[in-house]
């Protein structure tokens, strides 16, 4: 029992007498909305009020605990923030890798922590810039790397072992990341000191973002090499960003977003230890996660304390695990894009700024923040300044960071948290049952889950029944015009020079070696990351090696369940 | 007795997978009485226009959210006029900065929708402005 | 005629268009299919069924790849449900084969049931007569995918394809009459799941029960094995195999002079919907425009008269011209 009897008794009488009053009360005023419609973002009912009792069975030592010790629902980190801040790590990327390169420096300047890298989408989906699939793409939404000669002017400057840097990169992950570690071994750095993450989550990508190539068996194949790579040669590098917040992005619930996501982690240590037979707590320890932080403010703190429960328990009963560095669940988190608004777009600072602070309540170890013209496109100077300075105040003004999980032993967080992490298992069970999280995929059950969430949240936000702040409420009928970041068209061109230059002066001979020789290795099941890095090396391009991973395994065909 | 149904297409060019508002377009389309073809991510302008011409629709929605719409969108209706297609209606959403609105009419879209746009907003301009074959 | 020389001509927009015309019942599209119908018939109609999920558009697309490899020209009239609430249709097959999109022998047109029972939309067996006369070699007409009434697509069809997927309720004593009855070839689709063996058993005992004369000039249904659709390697080798085995069926068809039966069938459906349809359309259209059809839901909701005297009454006078 966590509450004494008497309290309890007392509490009851107490409730009853506020529920008269309650019901007195609003038999003469009604309530703004009916009581379904008091809920989170995700229509997760909230009651009026949490008492006691919602947390009466609640277990200190089993529930709630202490930072540092199982079930870490209040942290993994003993000294919370006051040891180190979560890293202030602002995704970035645009136009050329000397545009890139120069607005790193400046976040760099200007206090950020960490590196985060966009990549443009030719990049994203293994195609060079010259390809006519990127027609029209270039920089757009990131940087565009086509060779190792473009990442090393994107990285030059940048002390590879000083600063950790991620890596937003999916199908072409073991492309990008042998093109760092090439990097590091130019500036004469072993690879044991390096540090960084590459998302290389191909099961969200299925369920969500859509950047495919590889049907999903080699496409965990080459994941899980990634992983045994990692586990021998960097061990300082997180090989996985097992993400949640495209499944977010693309429309889902926060209990979705929760459950395929931990189960998607679940997937990836089942596979690594199935096919490279390795002890669970040589590579768990490196499997990080990446999280929205959606607007709806306790909802997503819920959400982070059950994720690090959920993963917890996992790792311990399904896996038998011995290391508690493979029971903490490492997170990254990103404010919510999709809550962002186009109209009255300065009010996505305030967004902004609640979303961030939330991700800091729950615990994050790393945090982006959007800025609040990226409704319309890639962060200006000016936006990803307030953006950055967002969580610096947070960190420094706010007294946020000043004591770990400060909302423990609130009864809402705790029963939130409870309920959250309760249904997330329902979901996680579902998908065991489907045999997995491949077979739920190729059954269409995540997508589909995915697809009626958008859709329900969009007639709620038409019908008015949630309201978005300038869109649906409040509207302004004066048009704000803020100032636009613009990639100018020309880089294309100069991007296909740079990449046709490349072309010409590298050894072919060596280059086309180099490809065979990693067709040869994926043919015959080997690790391909040190054939990646030789290949890299070799000034072969993202395409030519994605275009081995095509030939082998062939493209992914989507069954298009929407 | 003759009843003309709406076709309406929404097709996602170029290599963009934010495929969330097309998805949310389709089912939007067929409760609002339309017969709607969803064509996935990732298409050429070539098999937008293939099929354009192979379904016969009245509309087709062209969805992008990285920037590339300055080049796919005209890329697009231009090879629309190629093949003599000029009763189709064309629009267009995503993520498209107002600067560019004006290279998109000139390209021949008839309308821009942006984020926060509501699906009534969106139906009510497709059943004033496009009918269905005459 | 303008519109019957394009599509002869194999004009695809032309064709598309007519379709639209069918399908929403304008008058010219029946005049335009009288032009047509002296030259279909030579097509190969393969019918592909199944329940929801079973992966028809996905065999349909690898069945596509199958028949361009031996320089066949295909069409796919692909059918989808029209939502009984809204009148709206997802029509959601095309995205399962928009590769082929920029293919010139490859024409894939998505059509609404609009309401018709049995699988199928009313204007899919003339747009089958125009994919005919457009020149496509292969016509692959896919069913909506409700299962169990669709069997309408024998009708239409030289060969029938019945998908059928393990661990999905397919198991035969769920699937009532029809559907295994009408199949030429069927498909054991996902065939790396649970249950798979069991499901091509009971498939196999049920044929072994079956009566010979259930055979068609002697043909026994074969069942086909598909496993995962995402190994590139065996998925292609399996439609490899299922495109031969069509194309034995139709060569049984031949050799057992079978060919006319089938045309026989879908004469005697196109004759019977036909002249339905020109009797029925036009003594409700005069019922509706003058008021009778009012005055005779009243009667008949006020239990006055029956619906069946009604009807007689409504034949009696039609027959002796004066309605």
């Amino acid at each position: 029992m966590y509450f004494a009897k008497e309290v309890l008794e007392s509490s009851s009488k107490m409730r009853q007498r506020w529920e008269d009053e309650v019901k007195k009360l609003v038999s003469k005023w009604a309530d703004q909305k009916p009581e379904a419609q008091w809920s989170t973002v995700s229509d997760l009912p909230i009651k009026r009020l949490y008492t006691p009792d919602d947390i009466k069975d609640m277990e200190f030592e089993r529930d709630i605990s202490y930072p540092g010790q199982y079930p870490y629902t209040r942290g993994n980190q003993v000294t919370g923030y006051r040891g180190k801040y979560w890293t202030f790590r602002m995704f970035s990327g645009m136009g050329d890798a000397a545009t890139t390169n120069a607005r790193w420096h400046m976040l760099l300047k200007e206090g950020q922590t960490g590196l985060s890298t966009a990549f443009d989408f030719p990049t994203l989906m293994g195609y060079d810039t010259d390809s006519p699939k990127a027609r029209g793409e270039c920089g757009k939404c990131g940087v565009a790397i086509d060779t190792l000669e473009d990442f090393l002017v994107l990285t030059k400057g940048v002390p590879l072992d000083k600063i950790t840097t991620s890596m937003t990169i999916n199908p072409p992950a073991t492309a990008l990341w042998a093109m760092y570690c090439a990097a590091a071994e130019i500036q004469g750095i072993p690879l044991t000191k390096i540090g960084g993450t590459i998302q290389n989550d191909m099961l969200k990508e299925f369920i969500a973002q859509k950047t495919l190539m590889c049907p999903p068996e080699p496409s965990v194949k080459l994941i899980s090499d990634t992983v045994e790579f990692g586990t021998l040669h960097v061990p300082r590098w997180n090989t996985i960003s097992i993400s949640g917040y495209h499944i977010r992005e693309a429309g889902s619930t926060a209990v979705q977003e929760l459950a395929f996501t931990l189960r998607d982690g679940m997937e990836y240590v089942e596979d690594v230890l199935r096919r490279k037979k390795l002890d669970v707590d040589t590579f768990a320890p490196r499997l990080s996660f990446f999280f929205n932080s959606h607007i709806d403010f306790f909802e997503e703190i819920c959400k982070m304390r059950a994720a690090r429960r959920i993963w917890a328990k996992a790792m311990t009963e399904r896996y038998k695990s011995k290391d508690e560095r493979s029971w903490w669940m490492r997170f990254h988190t990103q404010t919510a894009g999709c809550s962002l608004t186009a109209q009255q777009p300065y009010n996505n600072v305030v967004r902004t700024a609640t979303e961030a602070l939330a991700a800091v309540l729950g615990g994050t170890q790393s945090l982006h923040t959007n800025s609040l013209d990226e409704v319309w496109c890639l962060p200006s100077d000016f936006a990803v300044q307030i953006a950055l300075r967002t969580q610096q105040l947070i960190a420094e003004e706010t007294g946020a960071a000043n004591t770990i999980d400060p909302l423990a032993g609130s009864y809402f967080v705790e029963a939130l948290t409870n309920e959250m992490e309760k249904q997330a298992w329902d979901y996680i069970h579902k998908i065991d049952d489907m045999g997995g999280m491949v077979a739920a995929i190729e059954k269409g059950f995540p997508q589909l889950e995915i697809s009626d969430a958008a859709y329900k949240f969009q007639r709620q936000i038409d019908s008015a029944e949630k309201i978005m702040v300038g869109v649906n409420k409040y509207v302004s009928t004066e048009k704000e015009t803020i100032p636009f970041l613009e990639i100018d068209d020309k880089i294309e061109t100069e991007q296909i020079e740079r990449l046709q230059a490349v072309r010409r002066k590298r050894d072919s001979k060596a280059a086309m070696k180099c490809l065979n020789d990693l067709k040869a290795a994926c043919k015959k099941g080997e690790n391909v990351m040190p054939y990646c890095i030789e290949a890299v090396k070799a000034l072969c391009s993202v395409q030519e090696i994605c275009d081995v991973y095509r030939e082998v395994y062939g493209e992914y065909r989507d069954p298009g369940l929407y | 007795m003759a009843e003309r149904k709406l076709r309406v297409m929404v097709a996602k060019p170029g290599l963009d997978g934010h495929d969330r508002g097309a998805r949310v377009l389709a089912r939007c389309f067929r409760d609002a009485g339309y017969e709607v073809i969803y064509t996935g991510c990732h298409q050429t302008p070539e098999q937008i226009v293939s099929a354009v011409v192979q379904e016969d629709v009245d509309l087709l929605g062209l969805s992008c959210l990285s920037g590339a719409h300055r080049y796919l969108y005209p890329a697009v209706t231009k090879l629309l006029k190629d093949k003599g297609v000029d009763d189709v209606t064309v629009i267009g959403g995503g993520i498209i900065p107002e600067q560019d609105f004006q290279a998109m009419y000139d390209a021949g879209l008839k309308a821009i929708f942006v984020p926060g746009t509501t699906l009534e907003t969106i139906v009510t301009w497709i059943n004033t402005n496009v009918k269905p074959r005459a | 005629m303008e519109t019957t020389k394009k599509i002869k001509g194999g004009d695809i927009r032309a064709a598309s268009r007519l379709i639209r015309n069918l399908e929403d019942r304008i008058p010219e599209a029946k005049t335009t299919i009288k032009h047509l119908f002296p030259f279909t018939g030579k097509a190969h109609v393969i019918g592909i069924t199944g329940s929801p999920g079973a992966g028809k558009s996905t065999l349909t697309d690898g069945l596509i790849d199958c028949f361009r490899k031996k320089g066949k020209t295909v069409g796919v009239l692909a059918v989808d449900p029209t939502s009984p609430f809204t009148g709206g249709a997802i029509l959601g097959d095309r995205i399962r084969m928009q590769r082929h999109a920029e293919d010139p022998g490859v024409f894939v047109r998505s059509l609404a049931t609009r309401g018709a029972l049995g699988g199928l939309a009313k204007a899919v067996g003339d747009a089958i007569h125009v994919m005919d006369v457009l020149g496509k070699d292969i016509i692959i007409v896919e069913t909506v995918g409700t299962g169990q009434q669709e069997v309408d697509i024998i009708n239409h069809s030289h060969t029938v394809l019945v998908v059928l997927v393990p661990g999905m309720g397919d198991e035969i004593q769920a699937i009532k009459a029809g559907i295994l009855e009408i199949a030429d070839v069927f498909v054991v689709n996902k065939a790396d799941r649970e249950g798979s063996s069991k499901l091509s058993r009971e498939l196999m005992a049920m044929l072994d029960m079956a009566p010979p004369s259930a055979f068609q000039g002697g043909w026994r249904p074969s069942i086909m094995k598909v496993e995962n659709a995402f190994e590139p390697a065996s998925f292609g080798k399996a439609l490899d195999d299922i495109t031969t085995k069509i194309e034995e069926h139709y060569q049984h068809l031949v050799d057992k002079d079978l060919i006319g039966s089938r045309m026989r069938r879908k004469a005697i459906v196109e004759l019977n919907e036909a002249i339905r349809a020109s009797i029925l359309e036009p003594v409700l259209l005069k019922l509706l425009g003058s008021g009778e059809m009012e005055g005779l839901i009243v009667k008949v909701m006020k239990k006055e008269i029956d619906p069946y005297t009604v009807a007689e009454d409504i034949a009696k006078r039609y027959l002796e011209g004066c309605l």
